[in-house]
């Protein structure tokens, strides 16, 4: 019975870890649902963004509150999981703080966790304050409400009951070691533990190791927990954030994609030779849709984009549409986007790895022509976001869509464009007035 | 006017079998309405003033198919591009400048990719470089000390990363350069880009023309320069909204130096 800790502890985790693969391979099969695109090019531009982007949080800090808040908590979190290996290998070989053979440099380690979790608690209280108490307007749109809502606040919890448990555990570890415990070896330096440790000056030493063991389990088990939470929330950011920045547009931004299929469309009407006639080829693939009106339309990494949104609301709070009161939220875009996009999976799932048309659609079901056509294309959303989603692609798929599969453009836009074909202005003037304003005083 | 324009085109070069040092994109805003026509003229006599050697190409240019192609028509605005790039390679063009950042990003950006390659500038880019070599001279007298803040179109400042031509142009005039609340890299949309001009607004409870010049008032300007047909007319729609056209201008960065320049 000697072992059973340590079996229990590597049963825990092996079950923790394998759950948490089994839905990254549903998220990266969801993510694969998406059409190719190449991204192989620009492999030191691409790495160097992410390292400036993700890591390096250069788009964070633009809102400098948040922007901090932000840093504590994401070096924080990278800075402790130090701490988690630790606590794995613990756990796994039965030993007490592996790492104190470190000496010195172990004492370091412990002190900074322990400030940095501090830090975590205050910048995580001012976090949900921002979202309950201050109402930033960003947090509160209509496509907030519910589960949206609860995930953000759910986060902020678990992050703040981790971190309690945490300098608990070392609290309990420190006075375990002032006392003299067996296996409570005196090792590393607590600043913050040891400010909390006189709460339990009148505690049992049996007692405080009930105490100190409940911390150290249910820290870790929480750990295991947070990590399969992920897939369900919008907290996936924290690990899509990398690949998603990598991934992210090159291009300047007001680079629009041209399409393939229509370009060898426009060729071959210009071309003199082209028979006009001619059969298609046996082997012709068939024709591309043009645009997106369902999650498959889209690419591959406007999907990852999807998953990798964290709901901030930086870009619809710079929309011009949306500080103007129109429907069109990017935030809502994106939203909508993973939530047809899981739908999608679930069919799939139901239908051993097919999908059966559900009679729904991204377009309609999810993103009204409403929200598409307040879109001003001014790239406001691409800029705010800190991450590389470019929810402005996925509003000109769908607009592309609207007009060329189902010639839903809004009559004044559809005046504009006859114009254009008819005189090469968007106007009713006559081309060969063009130079007019020469002759005019 | 004393002058007359010198508006040559580029049939007359290819006539006569010379080149011009770059060809003036005029664009359908520059060539036909009535407010950004007044733009295309001052940017003329500049070039005029300076004896840039250029071309327009008058009855042959068209439609660049932006609107087409942020409106979601792609094959429009490819049959657009095709046929603009055959005209300007037709014409074996190096060097492209125009006063519409639509025109510019498009033909700068999406041309390519279809044939067009060219140097293409933004006419405060093009100015800025005149100043640099000393092809212009400019004596901000008349501007000096005014507060003027630059509205940045989303074509050129977010899509093309140029912020700094156009101050550098208005600090040139010696004029007082005060940013709006939102500018540069967040510098709020006029309310006209991706085809948003050629319709009705969706049901709001603002225009964003009106909520961008409520921005442009509170920097308490006497100027608000652009540097785009969409965005002047949007601006100006905006100010007249607020009663303040007696008080304030709106006025493109070329008409701002055509005018201290008393062209």
């Amino acid at each position: 019975m000697q072992y059973l800790p340590n079996i229990l502890f590597v049963i825990l985790l092996l079950v923790g870890i394998g759950f948490f693969v089994k839905n990254i391979s549903k998220l990266k099969r969801n993510i694969f649902l998406g059409k190719d695109v190449s991204v192989s090019d620009n492999k030191a531009q691409r790495w160097t963004n992410m390292a400036k982007i993700a890591l390096g949080q250069t788009k964070m800090v633009v809102r400098p509150i948040a922007g901090a808040l932000h840093v504590i908590v994401y070096v924080g979190f990278v800075i402790i999981n130090i701490e988690v290996l630790e606590i794995i290998l613990d756990g796994i070989f039965g030993t007490h703080r592996l790492f104190s053979v470190l000496g010195p440099v172990y004492d370091v380690l412990i002190a900074s966790f322990e400030v940095l979790a501090l830090l975590v608690i205050i910048a995580v209280i001012a976090f949900w304050a921002r979202r309950n108490l201050i109402r930033l307007k960003r947090f509160i749109k209509p496509e907030m409400e519910g589960w949206p809502k609860q995930d953000g606040n759910l986060i902020l919890y678990i992050e703040l009951v981790l971190m309690v448990l945490f300098l608990t555990m070392n609290a309990a570890d420190y006075q375990l070691q002032q006392m003299g415990a067996v296996h409570y070896v005196k090792a590393g330096a607590y600043p913050i533990g040891s400010i909390i440790a006189p709460l339990f000056e009148n505690i049992s030493m049996s007692t405080l190791i009930v105490v100190e063991r409940t911390a150290w389990w249910l820290h870790i088990a929480g750990i295991l927990f947070f990590l399969n939470y992920l897939y369900y929330s919008k907290h996936l950011h924290i690990l899509l954030a990398f690949p998603n920045t990598y991934y992210g547009r090159l291009m300047p931004k007001g680079q629009f994609k041209n399409l393939r299929s229509v370009t060898d469309e426009v060729r071959m009407m210009m071309d003199p030779d082209a028979d006009p006639y001619a059969e298609p080829a046996e082997d012709a693939a068939v024709p591309d849709k043009f645009g997106a009106s369902d999650v498959q339309d889209l690419s591959w990494v406007q999907l990852l984009n999807a998953y990798t949104c964290t709901e901030c609301g930086r870009c619809t709070d710079e929309c011009p549409a949306s500080q103007t009161g129109k429907k069109l939220s990017p935030r809502k875009i994106m939203m909508d986007t993973r939530d047809r996009l899981e739908e999608v999976g679930n069919i799939m799932d139901k239908n051993n790895g097919e999908f059966k048309d559900d009679g729904k659609q991204l377009l309609n079901d999810y993103i009204t022509p409403e929200e598409l056509w307040a879109c001003t294309t001014c790239n406001a959303c691409v800029e705010a976001c800190p991450v590389s989603i470019d929810p402005l692609s996925i509003i000109m798929d769908m607009r592309q869509y609207l007009v060329m599969e189902q010639s839903a453009a809004p009559t004044d836009l559809n005046n504009m464009m006859g114009n254009i074909e008819n005189n090469g202005a968007p106007w009713p003037f006559n081309q060969m007035d063009r130079l007019n304003w020469s002759k005019e005083s | 006017m004393a002058n007359e324009l010198r508006v040559p085109t580029m049939a007359e070069f290819f006539a006569s079998g010379t080149m011009p040092e770059v060809l003036f994109w005029v664009g359908c805003a520059g060539s036909f309405d009535d407010r950004a026509k007044k733009i295309t003229k001052a940017f003329v006599k500049i070039l005029n003033k300076a004896n840039v050697s250029f071309a327009v190409l008058g009855t042959e240019e068209s439609c660049t198919g932006d609107p087409a192609k942020r409106a979601g028509n792609e094959f429009l605005f490819q049959m657009q591009a095709v046929t603009n790039i055959e005209v300007l390679n037709g014409y074996e063009i190096k060097k492209i400048v125009t006063a519409c950042p639509h025109c510019f990003n498009t033909i700068k950006n999406e041309y390519p990719g279809l044939g067009g390659t060219y140097e293409v500038v933004h006419h405060t880019q093009f100015l800025k470089q005149l100043l640099t070599e000393g092809r212009i001279s400019m004596e901000g007298g008349m501007f000096k000390g005014k507060r003027i803040t630059f509205h940045d179109p989303c074509y050129l400042g977010r899509a093309n990363d140029v912020y700094e031509a156009p101050r550098d142009l208005i600090r040139k005039l010696d004029a007082e350069l005060v940013e709006m609340k939102s500018c540069k890299q967040r510098g709020l949309c006029c309310g006209a880009g991706g085809a948003q001009m050629f319709k009705e607004p969706e049901k709001g409870d603002k225009d964003i023309n009106i909520e961008r010049t409520e921005q442009a008032l509170d920097a308490k300007p006497e100027i608000i320069a652009a540097g785009c047909p969409f965005c002047n007319t949007m601006m100006t729609d905006g100010v007249k909204n607020k009663e303040k056209e007696d008080s304030i201008a709106v006025m493109d960065i070329a008409e701002l130096i055509a005018t201290a320049e008393d062209l």
